[in-house]
């Protein structure tokens, strides 16, 4: 199915080449520059909010609104621009067709009209910040704030219907190419975890994006045309909106959780060299079950807006029951180190690290879960140290595990030096300083989203150590990213088969892969696993 | 066991029974939902916190014990036979769906009591406006910070002038959305004399972390006193 259009010069490196490129790789590339930019601004930012925090009183900025333009661009750029482009677009690009033995995806002209549509994206959205009216909305955009506001909505609307649009392609490109491409011989129980957690994440886009698409399209409307849907004061309802915007946005969580959580269990099973523990439980219990549960439990976003008291209690139960399938993705996940042989490199280092992760990510939601306790929690810092565990955190360290992982497969070099180590502990002291504070100071009454606290001193300690922290993670990830750019260009050489994987990208593709990423075709037979280090 | 020994004993159950009863009912009138939530936090921090321990010294072990000898070995785990594969998935799921169930029916009761007004309590209306909140008496008093006194439950029936607001207590661990077109409620228990304050806890535009004020509680008398002022200015 893939078409000759794909072609690498050998004569060095050629804009226009991979401006059209249509091949899934280079297409994984751009992703990866892309959102790595995004993270990098929208980084720069937290940096800047942690600056205004670290003492009472204001520090920099002129009005609140700098601060909240800031805010608005570091949420929507990490999660729309950084997280899912990030998962769903580098690590699916680059790694899925190769692991299921396919020549490219199934639609590779789509493919990269995707690319684009995220690039016309993300420059709107850097546009975004230069503008006179910066949109200051929050990225959830709640009306009717976002309609009566100064700042410019349209930006905000106009980024997520390009990404949505992206993203729906990616989505039918990528089920498509799964279900059909798979390398003869290759069952379903035969996947890697990476391909079904992918699958999942854009069985979760497709149908749920058409529904923030609307969302978003009617803020625009109620801004720019006039009309009321969300409008109160002319029978239109504020929650409305909410309900949509989270009907979306709650799946998203999983939508970056779940190829995160695939690239964990590569990294682990490869370098513990030991199958994935209870593969078809973790697969069809664990990820089907985040997939089917995972639409029902919105309207905890919704616990402190007055809806009606059946479905905040029926909502709080679904909520709970997702920690079901969770918990048998995590005992796959701790059972896969059981008598293993683990040896480590950065990669595995940053998975450890997530287990971690999602323990105190995932353990403090159960908190939040509960609507008596969310009560008292909504809005505290303590949320937002949750969902920057669970959600921030742990997706960007399956982006930069994923990265260590496979930079031999996609330069043909080693990035595994010193100093990726000293900026992985750099970067995992920062995070827990940063935190931590955060959690303890939730509880007490820090609401999040402020960046003035003058009505509790008594945190000021408590912002200091989490803007130290903050700078920490941001010196590592300076340290890996300078490290990344100094290895591909003159990184020591890579053997073909680094960490001795039994996954196709490893076994049967060289570093890195040509055109049509095979130099023969692939079949499988029907004993393989590409966790079959036993035999 | 002589019959005069146990019909003592049940003498002495009913009687505590029947003792018990009024007490707890007098008590179960104004429930303290302050200390309703404190007690539920404790429990789910024990209990996130045994789980959260569990798993991490689970994982520091396999990490340190299953370390490669050599690069070339490989595990050692056994392949799962169905039944253990079931088993391995029963289990864990049955004993999480366990620990949810328990704790939403925890979560169920102290919402009971957060969401069911006493009878008497007394009324205030809450306006959150671009950026301050306004508070009016049952005697159409209006004030920009909220005092209360000590021994009457206090119920405020929300409603905002322009954008979501949200009206964060965190002293009485209550939280409710303030929107145009909706009114929401909260109720609290004020026992005791304390001086706190409300911040908005959903981001409301520019000066939305100014947009907090006192809130007190304070004797029936001062209350009065402070009322009738109010009422004058």
């Amino acid at each position: 199915m893939s078409t000759a259009t794909s072609t690498h010069a050998d004569e060095g490196f050629n804009l226009k080449e991979w401006i059209f490129t249509t091949d899934h790789k280079r297409i994984g590339v751009m992703y990866l520059i892309g959102s790595i930019a995004a993270f990098a601004v929208a980084g720069m930012m937290a940096l800047m909010m942690r600056l205004e925090q670290a003492q009472l009183g204001a520090q920099f900025i002129e009005t609140g609104t700098d601060y909240n333009e800031w805010l608005y661009f570091h949420g929507a750029a990490m999660i729309l621009a950084f997280l899912i482009p990030g998962l769903t677009g580098f690590a699916a690009n680059y790694f899925l067709p190769l692991m299921i033995g396919a020549p490219d995806v199934a639609f590779p002209r789509i493919n990269a009209f995707s690319i684009w549509l995220f690039y016309f994206a993300i420059i709107l959205a850097l546009i975004s910040i230069v503008i006179p009216d910066t949109p200051d909305i929050m990225w959830t955009g709640y009306p009717p704030y976002a309609v009566t506001t100064a700042g410019n909505t349209s930006f905000y609307v106009f980024t997520v219907h390009l990404l949505g649009f992206s993203s729906i392609l990616g989505a039918v490109n990528f089920l498509v190419t799964v279900i059909y491409m798979r390398a003869p011989g290759m069952g379903w129980n035969q996947l890697n975890v990476f391909v079904w957690t992918t699958l999942a994440a854009f069985v979760l886009q497709l149908v749920f994006i058409p529904v923030l698409a609307a969302a978003v399209t009617l803020l625009l409307f109620d801004k720019y045309l006039g009309t009321h849907f969300f409008n109160p004061a002319a029978g239109g309802d504020v929650l409305l909106y909410q309900n949509l915007f989270w009907f979306y946005s709650h799946p998203a969580v999983y939508v970056i959780f779940l190829p995160a959580v695939g690239i964990m269990f590569e990294v682990i099973a490869t370098m513990a060299k030991n199958p994935v523990f209870n593969y078809k439980v973790c697969i069809y219990g664990g990820i089907g079950g985040i997939v089917a549960i995972g639409g029902e439990v919105w309207i905890h976003h919704l616990y402190v807006t007055g809806m009606p008291d059946w479905i905040r209690i029926g909502m709080m139960i679904s909520t709970l029951l997702i920690s079901v399938p969770v918990g048998l993705v995590v005992m796959s996940l701790w059972g896969t180190l059981w008598r293993a042989a683990i040896t480590y490199n950065v990669a595995m280092m940053y998975c450890v690290a997530m287990l971690y992760l999602i323990m105190v990510g995932g353990l403090t939601g159960i908190p939040l879960a509960m609507t008596s306790l969310t009560v008292h929690l909504s809005e505290t810092s303590f949320i937002h140290a949750h969902f920057h565990f669970i959600m921030g955190l742990f997706s960007t360290y399956a982006v930069f595990a994923a990265v260590y992982y496979w930079f031999p497969k996609m330069t043909g070099r080693m990035a595994d030096t010193g100093m990726a180590k000293i900026g992985f502990y750099l970067n995992f002291a920062g995070i827990n300083l940063t935190f931590w504070p955060l959690f303890i100071i939730g509880p007490q009454g820090m609401p999040r989203r402020y960046w003035n606290y003058e009505m509790f001193p008594q945190f000021e300690g408590y912002h200091e150590v989490a803007t130290v922290g903050a700078f920490l993670t941001a010196a590592g990830v300076a340290i890996m990213i300078y490290g990344w750019i100094k290895c591909a260009i003159s990184g020591e050489k890579a053997p073909a088969n680094p960490w001795n994987s039994r996954s196709l990208e490893w076994t049967h593709a060289p570093n890195p892969p040509g055109p049509g990423n095979f130099t023969e075709s692939v079949t499988v037979s029907a004993g393989w696993s590409p966790y079959d280090y036993h035999k | 066991m002589k019959l005069k020994q146990i019909m003592s004993v049940l003498n002495g159950a009913a009687a505590s029974l029947l003792l018990a009863t009024p007490a707890f009912a007098a008590a179960g009138d104004t429930p303290d939902t302050r200390a309703d939530w404190n007690e539920l936090w404790h429990e789910v921090l024990i209990d996130i916190t045994v789980i959260g321990v569990i798993f991490i010294v689970a994982a520091i072990y396999m990490l340190i014990r299953f370390k490669a000898k050599s690069p070339d070995e490989v595990g050692t785990a056994k392949s799962l036979t169905t039944a253990n594969a079931i088993g391995w998935a029963l289990i864990p799921a049955a004993i999480f769906m366990a620990d949810d169930l328990y704790l939403a029916a925890k979560g169920w009761t102290v919402w009971e009591h957060q969401r069911t007004v006493p009878e008497d309590a007394m009324e205030i209306k809450v306006t959150g406006y671009q950026w301050y909140w306004e508070f009016e008496y049952e005697d159409g008093t209006t004030t920009d910070e909220l005092k209360v006194p000590i021994g009457i439950p206090v119920v405020l029936r929300m409603t905002s002038d322009d954008v979501i607001h949200s009206f964060g207590l965190p002293y009485y661990r209550l939280t409710e959305d303030v929107m145009p077109g909706r009114v929401t409620y909260i109720w609290f228990n004020p026992i005791e004399a304390v001086e706190t304050l409300v911040t908005c806890r959903e981001f409301c535009g520019n000066s939305h972390s100014e947009m907090y004020t006192a809130v007190e509680a304070v004797s029936p008398e001062e209350f009065e006193k402070w009322l009738a002022e109010q009422a004058e200015g």
